[in-house]
């Protein structure tokens, strides 16, 4: 047991940073987290194991950011959305290399990943986005 | 317990809102309290009342937490328990809902209960950074989705679920903008048009500049005693016959449903229950409009209309001030403001106008029970209050 990751967000990242989208999966009842907790909501168990999930989608919802904050402010506008994944799961991300108009309910994407910029003190997390298949 | 006053709201005051210059938070707060001390002149503030719960979202704009401890101060009660309660645009809902927990766990017979927020002085730019604190960080803030956006991404949902339209949600800013003109604290005080709004610079896609509620700087409070006390203080109180509180995941993402807040339809369902009214005996609500969109979500979340028909429900006049069902008199965030800290005893503030016949111009006749419902972030926290006047 004590060689399994911790099942925390900060894991979560370092598994992006290895291009790969983890989630916690509840030993007892079943219960798929993304992202990962250390307690099932459900049943309180804290025993997970990790599952890969597939980064395509489906578009839910979008929106065109315009009014950005200050450390978004050199990309705005730009999209973000919240995207359906398999299991149920869902998860929101930046939408890039689309125009206005392909940009639409429904479409299908995938995601994508980078590694952390370096300018940023906290948190040094990689960073993730969807894209078109 | 049903139907039966839990609390009575024996005054209230509220500060100007709008941009106050040169005012720091603890002296804006301290204008909401002195207006309400000034209407309750049988209160003698020091030895009556007995704690404070104060509502306030963000200590990143003065550099000030310990906002409990100061707005005492400022306010001439200083050394009575004073608590800051914060659960970000829902703080000051959260402020009146713990100090209805104190006087009935009987430990304090008067509380003066409120919020406040001073906005202004920042740029928009580090405004909407301190408001986004309010959303989930590692997976909404880090990607740049901004407080606008969660609920352009409802709105989306909405109209594409609904088929609900831009012009239903301009119909909200219109309607609100022209309540505001009746509100001498409103902080914007001018009628817009259909085509302004639609025709305003893109915030967050599909909500436009008049789609958003304001940056304000203001203050609200509010006196609350048991109700067999309350006749000490006033003839004319308004009860508290219905609370609510809820919450919801911090991130809208894992939300079963992206068109309406169930922490809203539950605070709702708990008010209405503990009150034994139902929501077509509501007279007037003051309703979470921080975006267009929210306003025709909440129509549906307290059962005005069924969910979908929010678009159309605004469409049909019924909730301007001659309607029959009039929403946000005070002009709502929209248009009286939204320094969020404030807004849950801002609303409160405006149900004691109504319900003491005191609203003047935008006064509703014969409004005997009111309705208030404060979302924190994207609906994270939500608290429904019901209110009546029972004089």
């Amino acid at each position: 047991m004590s060689n399994i990751q911790p099942f925390t967000i900060e894991q979560f990242y370092k598994f992006l940073a290895q291009n790969k989208l983890m989630a916690g999966k509840c030993k007892k009842c079943g219960k798929i987290h993304l992202p990962p907790r250390p307690l099932c909501d459900k049943c309180f168990s804290e025993q997970f194991k990790w599952l890969e999930i597939s980064g395509k989608g489906r578009l839910l919802t979008y929106t065109l950011i315009h009014i950005a904050p200050v450390q978004f402010q050199s990309q705005a506008p730009y999209a973000v959305g919240i995207i359906q994944l398999q299991n149920g799961l869902k998860l929101p991300g930046m939408i890039k290399d689309l125009t206005q108009e392909q940009l639409k309910i429904g479409i299908e994407l995938k995601i994508a990943f980078a590694q952390c910029e370096t300018v940023q003190t906290w948190p040094r997390w990689p960073r993730y986005w969807f894209q078109p298949k | 317990m049903k139907g039966k006053p839990l609390v009575s709201m024996v005054s209230a005051g509220i500060s100007k809102f709008g941009k106050n210059e040169g005012l720091y938070a603890r002296e804006l707060f301290a204008e909401a309290v002195k207006e309400a001390f000034n209407r309750c002149p049988r209160l003698d503030p020091k030895s009556d009342i007995k704690a404070m719960f104060v509502g306030h979202m963000g200590e990143a704009y003065e550099h000030q937490g310990h906002t409990g401890a100061t707005t005492a101060d400022w306010s001439g009660l200083l050394n009575i328990p004073a608590t800051r309660t914060e659960a970000a645009c829902a703080s000051s809902g959260v402020a009146l809902r713990s100090g209805i927990y104190a006087v009935l766990s009987g430990l304090a017979d008067v509380v003066l209960v409120g919020g406040v927020e001073k906005m202004t002085h920042r740029s928009t730019a580090e405004v909407t950074e301190y408001l986004a604190m309010a959303s989930d960080y590692p997976f909404e803030q880090y990607h740049g989705i901004t407080f606008p956006g969660l609920y352009a991404l409802m709105a989306r949902a909405h109209m594409k679920q609904y088929g609900t339209n831009e012009t239903q949600l301009a119909l909200v800013a219109t309607k609100n903008h022209y309540h505001g003109t009746l509100n001498p604290v409103a902080h914007m005080q001018k009628e817009i048009s259909v085509e302004t709004v639609l025709n305003s610079r893109p915030v967050a896609s599909p909500l436009k500049l008049y789609d958003c509620s304001l940056i304000t700087d203001g203050a609200s409070c509010l006196i609350l005693t048991k109700p067999e006390l309350a006749s000490k203080f006033t003839d004319a109180p308004v009860n508290i016959i219905g609370t609510g509180q809820a919450s919801d995941t911090i991130g809208l993402y894992e939300r079963a449903s992206l068109t309406s807040l169930l922490a809203a339809k539950l605070a709702a369902k708990n008010a209405y229950d503990m009150s034994s009214i139902k929501s077509d005996k509501v007279n007037i609500a003051e309703v979470h409009d921080c975006f267009t969109i929210a306003e025709i979500i909440a129509y549906e979340d307290l059962g005005f209309c069924s969910a979908g028909e929010g678009g159309k429900l605004v469409e049909s006049g019924e909730t301007r001030l001659d309607g029959s069902i009039p929403i946000n008199t005070s002009g709502g965030l929209k248009a009286k403001g939204h320094p969020v800290g404030a807004t849950g005893t801002a609303q409160a503030y405006e149900l004691y106008l109504q319900l003491t016949g005191q609203a003047d111009k935008r006064q509703v006749k014969n409004a005997r029970i009111g309705l208030s419902h404060n979302v924190g972030g994207s609906g994270a926290t939500a608290t429904v209050h019901i209110f009546r006047s029972d004089n």
